[in-house]
């Protein structure tokens, strides 16, 4: 019984990081970017996203190495755009964005100030 | 988790708690810095608060200046206190304002005697404070002795997904215990200013932010020479993937979870609506505004930071917390609470949230920080314009 039982939590662990491997967090669901999450991420690679707020999954291949910490476009944005994080407006993209591309002071800037 | 719900602090004389037992030499002024640190070399376990302030100061800014010093002796983490300036009057002022906790204070002016006589003079009540206090236990406190100010630095996206939420699931889980919590940094929260706003306990909270916040934004716009590009965000910002000041700011406000605020504080002022969440008007700069909350009371602070920031505070103690792996990795000796396990998703926010309580208790009880074993005693007044 106890064998089995250790099997069984083996198997439920590995399935866990298996389905908890993510390189994209995104914080909302009405987001159009997301933050790369591991090291970096290279051209063409095909990314597991995780929308935090409805815990729900996506995929995206990216066009751009990016690193940690940087944003990625969810959808091809354009000039005049509005890039929504957290659910919120948080800036307007200044020059046309491509699904999968790096998103950051070249390509989007500040509506204040 | 279950909460503990106490800490081991030591009980002053007005019923405060603190998580440290400092005796500072506190000087009035900057001319009188000298004076100050030549008595705390002379005394050992006592420190001095150099600064760059303190001479023909006027109005609302030698108001500041006043509350600093008098907010900053009367803090609960300190247990006894030499002030020295160079003329009687402020230096008298400053003794009257921390006598009201009832705690140890003793005031020295340097005119007409000199640094010499003044640092023996001064010395010796500093030896006996400090051998007075070496004598204080600590004691169970009810865990509502806790006062804990926030505020984040060098931030990247990390900030915003992770570690600022896990100050956030803090605030949420210790708030209904009746702790005092503390957030600041008026700038930072633009673009992000009004759903602050709605975090108002009442209309008259959340009118007083957007009025604060708005006077904030007045003064940036009127002094900007351009677009702000080179200092918010910064270039550390940027290089951890922050775009946007609103992108920062929304990162920013993560910190104070579901709770709302009771009241907007002027800088370094001492909260007096009870327990709770309160807003203060700060500058973003983090050495800045830790010495302002410090000056209002709180005994220790909470910094969540992406790229690294290793500022410290002489009295109030600051835990640092980071979920960023490469920070953990290239700089571990600033960080006292590793949540990095979020991005990978091996961690949930209340398990981070539950860390960092358990960190937070620790520290209360007298395990030293990261700064402090680092030797960080970062102590920045605010000036709000030039002297006279």
């Amino acid at each position: 019984m106890r064998l089995i039982y250790k099997i069984l939590k083996i198997s439920n662990n590995q399935f866990d990081t298996i389905y908890m491997a993510t390189d994209i967090i995104i914080h909302d669901e009405k987001d159009n970017v997301g933050v790369v999450v591991i090291e970096k991420i290279i051209p063409k690679q095909d990314c597991k996203c995780w929308i935090m707020e409805n815990d729900t999954s996506a995929n995206i291949q990216s066009m751009d190495e990016i690193p940690l910490g940087h944003k990625i476009a969810m959808i091809d944005l354009n000039e005049g755009d509005t890039i929504l994080k957290y659910g919120h407006d948080i800036g307007k993209v200044i020059k046309s964005i491509k699904k999968g591309e790096h998103v950051h002071v070249h390509n989007v800037k500040t509506k204040k100030w | 988790m279950e909460i503990p719900k106490s800490f081991l602090g030591y009980k002053r004389e007005n019923g405060r708690a603190g998580t440290r037992n400092h005796v500072i030499i506190l000087p009035v002024d900057d001319i009188s810095n000298a004076c100050a640190e030549a008595v705390a070399n002379n005394i050992k376990g006592t420190i001095a608060l150099p600064h760059s302030y303190g001479r023909l100061q006027f109005g609302a800014d030698l108001e500041l200046h006043f509350r600093t010093m008098i907010g900053t002796g009367s803090n609960p983490n300190v247990a006894a206190v030499i002030v020295i300036g160079i003329e009687p009057k402020w230096t008298k002022k400053i003794v009257d304002g921390i006598a009201k906790t009832g705690k140890p204070v003793e005031g020295f002016h340097i005119e007409r005697t000199g640094d010499i006589g003044t640092v023996m003079k001064a010395s010796k009540k500093a030896q006996e404070f400090v051998m007075w206090a070496s004598e204080k236990q600590r004691e169970e406190c009810p865990i509502s002795d806790l006062w804990i100010s926030v505020k984040c630095g060098e931030s990247d996206t990390t900030s915003g997904l992770a570690a600022n939420p896990t100050v956030g699931n803090l605030m949420d889980k210790l708030e209904p215990l009746g702790v005092h919590l503390c957030f600041g940094e008026t700038s930072e929260l633009t673009g992000a200013e009004k759903v602050c706003a709605t975090r108002g306990a009442t209309k008259e909270a959340s009118d007083k932010f957007m009025k604060t916040w708005s006077a904030y934004n007045d003064f940036i716009l009127k002094e900007a020479t351009d677009d702000l590009s080179e200092s918010q965000p910064t270039a550390g910002n940027i290089a951890g993937g922050l775009t946007t000041i609103e992108e920062k700011a929304f990162g920013n406000f993560q910190k104070i979870g579901n709770c709302k605020f009771v009241d907007v504080l002027e800088p370094a002022e001492e909260p007096k609506k009870g327990k709770g969440l309160y807003f203060m008007d700060t500058s973003s700069a983090a050495a800045e505004c830790v010495t302002l909350q410090a000056a209002a009371g709180f005994n220790i602070h909470l910094f969540p930071t992406g790229q690294g920031n290793i500022v410290g505070n002489p009295i109030e103690p600051v835990v640092k917390l980071t979920a960023n792996p490469l920070t953990v990795k290239g700089m571990g000796e600033h960080i006292d609470c590793d949540v990095s396990k979020i991005l990978s998703r091996e961690m949930n926010m209340s398990e981070a949230g539950d860390k960092l309580i358990e960190t937070t208790l620790r520290v209360a009880n007298g395990r030293l920080t990261c700064a402090e074993a680092l030797g960080h005693k970062e102590f920045v007044m605010t000036k709000l314009y030039r002297s006279a």
